[in-house]
């Protein structure tokens, strides 16, 4: 009886008409110790596609997080600074004087204070002087070569 | 998508997607770098990975193309893809179940077998894959993968039979 039923499936399984189900069946009758001898061929087969089912896979993939940085963005960040900069310092207060009398005072002040600086430098470039007196004395080194150029003469 | 929440999709079938490497390219290195590739591939589109309506189908197929693509690259540079892997493994697993000879006569049928054969036979019998989603996968018709699959079990069979009678008479 069981032997016919499986004969039958057989015969449907070379056909490419089992069922998954029908085909667990047969997986489980060859995976027996005793097959009837007529059928012995079969069981290599069978017993082939278990052991492959058992395979695995073991090694590793290595799954990179992949941390494109976008370049494009540091320029942006960039703009952005700057923006930033120029709005916070933006020179809303550079001393104007709005009354002519006050800033005709405090432009003549100014002025002054440059011209009297300016004053005290040039007065320190007076010492100058003091070179051209040393340069003169020099002159008297012409006499010394003079008179060797006379004792060499001879 | 965090790395976690994609090992939870791909854990499940990346076995599958290694063992139908492994058919079509035989050699387990080969298998490996196969499955690497197409796992990492996933990875790189994962954005895209919500959109899929089965990811495990749409793995799947990729693995046969890349494989394919793979096998196709090696014969034109005259090249065979060598496999060192004649002991495998896990032949403790297959001590397990009364190893003798015959498993690997049914792994050496099944290598001769034509592509497609191959793949719908390790699609069906191994990993156990409904009539409609193979035909999905394979981008054939219900009644192809069935003519195809019939085929491929008939020649398996014929094979065994000779080999089995080979040793009686």
């Amino acid at each position: 009886m069981v032997l016919n039923n499986i004969e039958k499936l057989l015969e449907k399984y070379e056909s490419g008409e089992t069922t998954l189900n029908e085909e667990q069946q047969l997986k489980h009758y060859f995976s027996k110790e005793t097959v009837e001898p007529h059928l012995e061929m079969y069981k290599p087969m069978f017993a082939y596609f278990l052991v492959n089912q058992q395979e695995q896979f073991t090694k590793d993939v290595p799954l990179k997080t992949k941390r494109t940085f976008n370049y494009k963005w540091i320029s942006v960040a960039a703009v952005a600074v700057l923006m930033l900069g120029f709005y916070f310092n933006q020179p809303n207060n550079v001393g104007t004087i709005e009354d002519p009398q006050l800033a005709f005072n405090e432009v003549s002040k100014a002025l002054e204070m440059i011209s009297n600086n300016f004053n005290k430098g040039a007065s320190t470039v007076g010492y100058l002087n003091e070179v051209n007196k040393g340069t003169a004395t020099l002159g008297y080194l012409n006499e010394i070569e003079n008179a060797t150029g006379i004792i060499f003469k001879n | 998508m965090t790395q976690g929440e994609f090992l939870n999709i791909v854990m499940p079938f990346k076995d599958k997607v290694f063992r139908l490497a492994k058919r079509l390219l035989v050699s387990t290195e080969e298998a490996e770098d196969a499955t690497q590739e197409v796992l990492l591939k996933l990875w790189n589109n994962k954005k895209k990975i919500q959109e899929y309506k089965n990811v495990e189908a749409f793995s799947m197929t990729m693995t046969k193309n890349f494989c394919y693509d793979k096998l196709k690259s090696k014969q034109a540079q005259n090249l065979k893809i060598v496999h060192s892997n004649y002991e495998d493994g896990n032949t403790s697993l297959q001590k397990q179940i009364e190893l003798n000879d015959s498993v690997d006569w049914v792994s050496k049928i099944i290598e001769e077998l034509p592509e497609q054969q191959k793949v719908i036979i390790q699609l069906r019998d191994i990993e156990e894959y409904d009539f409609d989603e193979i035909a999905k996968m394979l981008d054939m018709n219900n009644t192809a993968v069935r003519v195809n699959l019939s085929r491929a079990r008939k020649a398996i069979r014929e094979k065994l039979t000779n080999t089995h009678n080979y040793g009686i008479k």
